[in-house]
């Protein structure tokens, strides 16, 4: 639970970012949880190479690289291509079996 | 079609697919006991699997190649890490030179395959976690393209349209 809210936060997050540019602690004005908790989620956001950060005086600010996430997003997309698949192989394979008496 | 759910995670390139199958729990456990069934359906046509070593426990390999259309090969093996018969297991799926010696240090994926007993049938969810933008990239860059479901694809999008 708390990692699917984790998530969602995160993809929020990178929502924001990619329409543009964000301070870090504006972005934690949106969220019900601590500024720090929410500088983790940047963080995780940031290592995982779809956003980047500045500093401007005291201010980190954050933005989006839509290159990468349109990138990761496509690889993923035809990642699940594969999957679909052999997902279908697996259910075609499932079906030949010798039929079983109820 | 029995894929039920499919969940992209950008941040930690994971990827996960959830699909209901027709067929007992133990019996969907046995494609991947049996180097032979999981040949069947681990390539697509294009790229057929063929399962030279297989050692389903925890600390066990299973080494395969898939053969590509020009006959290039891929060697590739899954490091067992748990394995909790027939409900779960999970691995470290890897690149491999010929001599199935790991190609680079870091494993492509880390995979947890589960099932479970779901109206009278099972219901697999297969978890699959890239440790990096590279290894999602290499595996992509074996040119294993599902062409009937990129078919199927286009076709729905037609229909949708």
């Amino acid at each position: 639970m708390f990692h699917a809210l984790a998530d969602r936060t995160r993809r929020d997050i990178l929502r924001r970012v990619l329409a543009g540019e964000h301070s870090v602690s504006a972005l934690a004005a949106n969220y019900d949880m601590s500024f720090a908790a929410v500088q983790k989620h940047v963080a995780v956001l940031e290592k995982a190479g779809l956003l980047t950060k500045r500093r401007r005086g005291r201010e980190q600010l954050a933005s989006g690289d839509v290159e990468a996430v349109r990138s990761v997003a496509s690889m993923l997309a035809e990642l699940e291509q594969i999957w679909r698949g052999r997902i279908a192989r697996i259910d075609d394979l499932l079906a030949t079996d010798t039929p079983q008496k109820g | 079609m029995p894929v039920t759910d499919v969940r992209h995670d950008l941040d930690n390139r994971s990827l996960t697919i959830v699909a209901d199958f027709a067929a007992p729990v133990e019996r969907v456990w046995r494609i991947y006991a049996d180097p032979r069934q999981l040949e069947k359906i681990w390539g697509p046509p294009t790229h057929p699997a063929t399962v030279v070593e297989h050692r389903l426990e925890p600390g066990g390999r299973v080494l395969y190649y898939m053969t590509g259309p020009e006959g290039e090969k891929y060697p590739g093996y899954w490091e067992v890490e748990a394995v909790d018969e027939p409900k779960s297991f999970t691995f470290l799926d890897r690149f491999a030179d010929e001599e199935f010696n790991p190609k680079v240090e870091m494993p492509a994926a880390r995979c947890v395959y589960s099932f479970a007993e779901h109206e009278g049938g099972t219901r697999a969810t297969y978890v699959s976690t890239y440790e990096t933008v590279e290894a999602l990239q290499q595996v992509l860059d074996m040119g294993v393209i599902e062409g009937a479901s990129l078919a199927m694809g286009q076709i729905d999008e037609l229909l949708a349209a």
